[in-house]
This record gives C-alpha cells, structure tokens and sequence, in this order.
C-alpha cells in the first residue's frame, strides 16, 4: 500500500473529534443549544468518540509504519 | 414544523476539514496512476478490509440512507428484509462461489467477463445499460442532494450540484478507483459516526426500544395490524394483508431475497467492482463477507430513526411531525427533520456532512464504474482497439469527466421531467431482473451458449415488462405503475410486491429461456477458453490464508449465524 489511509482517516477524526470536543465544552453553559438534545451535551460526547476513533486509527498507521522501515 | 435550519461556523468548518481530506486522498494518489489499470482498477493490490467497507460504503449513497428510513418510517422493522435476507445471502454467496470466477478470470469488469464467457453481443447489451443505468443513478442522486440542500440551507440548486459534483470530479480524476475507495472508506466511518448520535438521542427519547415498540403498536392497531407490524420482520409477513408494505414471506423470500437480492449484490459492477479491485483472490473473496459484517448493523442506524420520526409524529406531545405531502406523509423528509430536531449546531454540521459523504461514496461508485466499462468495454472494444495504454489511461480520465458532466444534465432533467426518470428506472429494472439467471447458468452450467445467454436476457427483460405491463398495484392511477397493455389482469396490494413479482417472473424467463436455447445451439467458446469461467472446468482453488480462521468459509459461517441470530431476535 503506497499510502495507508489509516492515517487521512485517523487525522481527520482527531481534527474533527477535537473540535467538536472544545466546541462542546465551551457551550456547556448554554442550556438553550442543548434543549434538542435532550439536555445531553451530544457534541462533547461526539467529539471524545471521534477522537479516540481518530487516535486509534493513528496508532495503527503509525505501527504499521514502524513495522514496515524496521 | 419549519425544516430550514442556520449553521453556525462550526457546522461548515465540519464541512471544510471534510472536503479537505476527500481531495487529499485524491491529491496523495496522483502520482501512482501511471497506467490504465492504475486508474480504473486500482492496480488489484488493495486489501481485504478496505475493499469490504467500501464495497458497502458504495451502496450506502444518499437515496439509500434517506430511502431507507423513509421505509423504516413508511413499513417499519419489515424494511430490515432488504439486508438480513436482501442482502446478506447473496454477498455469502458471491464471496465463496462466485468471487473465484470473477477474479481469476483477471476480467477488468463485469461486462469483460460475459465476453469471455459468452460472446461480443451480450457484453455489449450489458455494458450499454450499464453505462447508461450508472450515470443516470448518479444523476438522480445529484438532483437529490441539492433539492435537499435547498430546502434545508436554502442553498442554491446549481451552486449544489457544481459544489458536490466539483468534488467528486477532482478526487476521481486524480485517484480514480483507488481515490474513491480509499475515500469510500473514510465516507463509511463519517456516515456512521454522524448518524449514531440520531439513533441514540431518538431511543432515549422515545423511552428505549420498549418506548418505541409500544408506541409503534398503536399505530399498528389504529391501521388495523397486529402490534407488532411495525417492530417485527417475519411475523407479520405471513399475509400480504397483515403489514403496510402488502407482501408475503414467498415474495420476500423469492423476489426480494433471491431474484433482486442476487441480481443486484452478484452481477452489479458498481458492487462487484471493489472486490475485483482486491490484492489477491482470498481477499477478493473476503471483500463481500467482510462487508457483510457491518451490513448488518447498517438498519440499526438508518431504519430505526425512520421508525422513531413515525412514533414521534403518532405522538401528538412529541412536538415532532412528519410534514404532509399530498394524502400521506412525505417519508423522504425523515432524516433531515430528525437532525434539525435533535441536532444543536456542532453535531448538526457532523450529521449533514455524513449525508454528503453518503452522497459522495454513492456517486463516485457509479463514476468509477462508468468509466471502467466506457473505456474497456466500450471504447477498447467498439470505437479505438490497438492503441497503447497511455491513451487508455486518458480515456479514462476523459471518461471520468464526461460522466460527471452527463450526471448533472440527468440531475437538471430529473428536476424538469419526474416521469422521464420514473420511466427510466423502469426500463432498468427490466433489464436488470433478469441478470442473474444468466450468471448462475454461466457460471455453474458449461453447456450454456453465448446465443443462450443473449437471448435468455431479452426474454427475461420482455417478460419483466409483459407482466409489468398486464399487472397492477392497488390504487394505482398511472400507467407507469403498471397495466399499460390495455388489460389487467392481476391487481397486486402494493407496488413493492409487484415489483418482487415481476423479478420472478423475468427470472424464470431468462432461466427458462436460456436453457432452451443453449441446448438447441451449439457451444461457441472451446474447452480451453471456459477454463477458470465455468465452475466445472476450474480447479478447486486453495485458500491461501494459513490458519482456519482467516478462510473466507469460517467468515461466511460467521455471517450466516449473524444474520440468523438478528432474524430472530426481531422474528
């Protein structure tokens, strides 16, 4: 595989985790946004997912990088 | 209910960082599309578990997430028969015994395979369909995007057409199969993670799957079902009368489980074409059965919403109601109304790019298939033979962009004509009915003849419009619904089991059909060339994977007892 697309995917779900994890964080004070949610902070909650799919991803890629140059 | 919604900054910085990373893929994969096959193959070196997501990512295009849950709301858990049974059998199926053909014959497309197996003309037939069916499938998608975009953004109908289709061009043209894999890939996660959160904050909010069930009962009962019409997949089958959609457990079983199923999951390039692109025929065969395993799951995420919008808008306190759209509910609103009513800005930006992923991975599916079979089966073998491969490669690229161009014009008269579009798939559904009795004959019965299998297809597609056209839905009030000969004969209780019907009927056809003829014609391909396309003349292959559990017979024994399990549990 010339490129490993384990690590696009992996960057991407980190930018995208991270973003909506601060987003969420510092709207936590705004019970008006979260009411459609059912009062649940759904982009903090989305955004930890994300990152740790993302983070998973990377490991991965970056494993099978090392394995590869050894 | 006001469906419109504004996006904050972050919802389009979703949007953004996603584009960005679509055409990065394209970008990175540039400089290794050095030959054709690079370009419209992918090169054969990609592996299993890449090509399996994106085998159904591919699928998993806009109109079918927004289509299934429009049935998840309109039918109800029934509508999981399009993948327990309507899909599952027929990928186990193409994984172990069909994939073998497929990729060892090296065939660059499905249409090259038939050439190889029959003759020039029924390669010809079922590369002009196809060409043509592919790009309007992804026309009719386009139109459904931007009408969406519209609607919900109020953002302009061309400005949404040239902004998606723009995309799509560039991370194709540039990575051509292999871009749109990858991508298919990265699509698939996004799709899943953006409509996860829908799936969970509808169920809390209804109260769980009980919540869910209870109130999905009244409404069964208010229509005069059982309980359980809308939360249960066989029980309710039993009579075509006993659930909304008007079928029973045989048309399921035959028309939508074996004949559509089938003809669809086994013989369609856009599908068929990521496990040939796999690096070796293990993980050719793997691709289906590794896609298989998340299939299954895929109701969960978009039927389920569909059957909560339903119970929410039954529920006259939910502040939640599907809007009217002449004398019923317009079912097609069900995913965008649930993400403007769950979704606060940040998720609301997550969710709508998943859609647009969804819209993407399904319309580059059908560019890349396009432009194989123009430039290979068309092009190659019809208009240019002979010519080196760089002139190839540039067809295909050419071919990538012409595609797309005619896409948009299909998506502009889509939006003209509506009954054009009707008309057009209903052609292809004739076309296609009949498909699969041509391969099963081809590649399990060696006396099939290439007269045989040409003219096997014509009666099967003659047959499917012969009982389209003497056949009726109830309450049907156009003629593109059926009963155009003049007489009807048979009045069906919904359009989908005429639909299942008219596929038994163009299978049995073209089944009938094809052995007759093969057997008064004589055998026009030699010993030597049947070999590895005829199932009696290939060697048994070996798996090459060592242990027992990576073999594509324990993955597929694996999937079986999934699916059975899942049946089941919502029996």
């Amino acid at each position: 595989m010339e490129v490993d697309i384990r690590l696009p995917i992996g960057l991407m779900f980190t930018l995208l985790g991270l973003l909506l994890l601060i987003f969420g964080i510092t709207t936590e004070a705004d019970p008006e946004l979260y009411k459609r949610s059912l009062e649940i902070n759904v982009n903090f909650w989305s955004g930890l997912i994300m990152l740790v799919f993302g983070g998973l991803m990377l490991v991965f890629a970056l494993r099978a990088k090392k394995s590869k140059t050894k | 209910m006001d469906i419109s919604f504004s996006l904050g900054w972050v919802d389009y910085l979703i949007m953004i960082i996603y584009f960005v990373f679509v055409l990065g893929i394209g970008f990175a994969l540039k400089r290794y599309m050095k030959s054709s096959a690079d370009f419209l193959t992918g090169g054969k070196s990609i592996p299993a578990w890449i090509t399996g997501l994106a085998f159904i990512s591919t699928n998993l295009g806009a109109l079918e997430v927004m289509g299934m849950a429009a049935s998840g709301a309109k039918y109800g858990m029934i509508t999981t028969h399009f993948y327990w049974i309507g899909a599952i059998p027929a990928m186990i199926f193409l994984g172990l015994f069909m994939m073998p053909f497929y990729y060892g014959s090296k065939a660059r497309s499905v249409p090259e395979y038939l050439k190889m197996r029959f003759d020039e003309k029924t390669r010809g037939f079922n590369a002009v369909s196809f060409a043509i069916m592919t790009i309007f499938a992804s026309g009719i998608s386009m139109y459904a995007l931007a009408m969406l975009m519209e609607t919900l953004l109020g953002w302009n109908f061309t400005f949404s057409i040239f902004i998606s289709a723009l995309i799509v061009l560039v991370y194709t043209y540039l990575g051509g199969l292999k871009s749109a894999i990858y991508n298919e890939v990265l699509q698939f996660f996004l799709i899943v993670i953006g409509f996860l959160p829908l799936v969970f904050l509808g169920l809390i909010s209804i109260g769980g799957w009980e919540g869910l069930t209870s109130q999905l009962a009244e409404v069964a009962t208010s229509h005069g079902y059982a309980a359980g019409a809308y939360t249960e997949t066989w029980s309710p089958v039993a009579n075509s009368s006993d659930n909304p959609m008007g079928v029973d457990w045989f048309g399921i079983f035959m028309g939508l489980g074996f004949v559509l199923s089938f003809g669809y999951w086994c013989t369609n390039f856009l599908v068929v074409q990521r496990a040939m692109a796999a690096g070796s025929m293990s993980a050719a065969r793997k691709t289906p059965l590794i896609g298989a395993l998340p299939k299954m799951f895929i109701p969960f995420l978009v039927i389920v919403p569909g059957m909560i919008a339903m119970a929410l808008t039954s529920d006259p306190d939910s502040g939640f109601a599907l809007p009217i759209k002449g004398n019923s509910y317009d079912y097609d609103k069900v995913i965008p109304m649930m993400l403007g009513y769950y979704f606060p800005t940040g998720v609301l930006g997550l969710g709508l790019t998943a859609l647009m992923a969804s819209f993407m991975s399904g319309m580059a599916g059908n560019v890349t298939a396009f432009n194989t079979v123009w430039t290979y089966d068309i092009y190659q073998s019809y208009i240019n033979p002979d010519k080196s491969d760089k002139h190839y490669l540039r067809v295909g690229q050419m071919a990538t962009v012409f595609g797309i161009l005619v896409s948009i014009g299909a998506a502009y008269m889509a939006a003209l004509f509506n009954n054009v579009m009707d008309f057009l798939q209903l052609i292809f559904a004739f076309i296609n009915a009949p498909l699969f009795a041509t391969f099963l004959l081809g590649m399990f019965w060696r006396r099939t003849t290439g007269h045989g299998a040409f003219f096997g297809l014509l009666s099967g597609t003659a047959a499917a419009a012969i009982h389209h056209g003497l056949t009726q839905p109830y309450g049907a009030v156009t003629l593109i619904k059926g009963g155009w000969l003049g007489t009807v004969v048979h009045t069906y209780p919904s359009e989908m089991a005429q639909n299942f019907w008219t596929a038994i009927f163009a299978f049995f056809a073209c089944l009938a059909m094809t052995i007759i003829i093969s057997l008064l014609t004589k055998q026009n391909k030699t010993k030597d060339e049947l070999k590895g396309l005829v199932y009696s003349l290939t060697p048994r292959i070996k798996d090459e994977s060592k242990r027992w559990y990576q073999r594509p017979e324990f993955l597929a024994v694996i999937v079986g007892i999934i699916a059975v399990v899942l049946s089941i549990i919502f029996w």
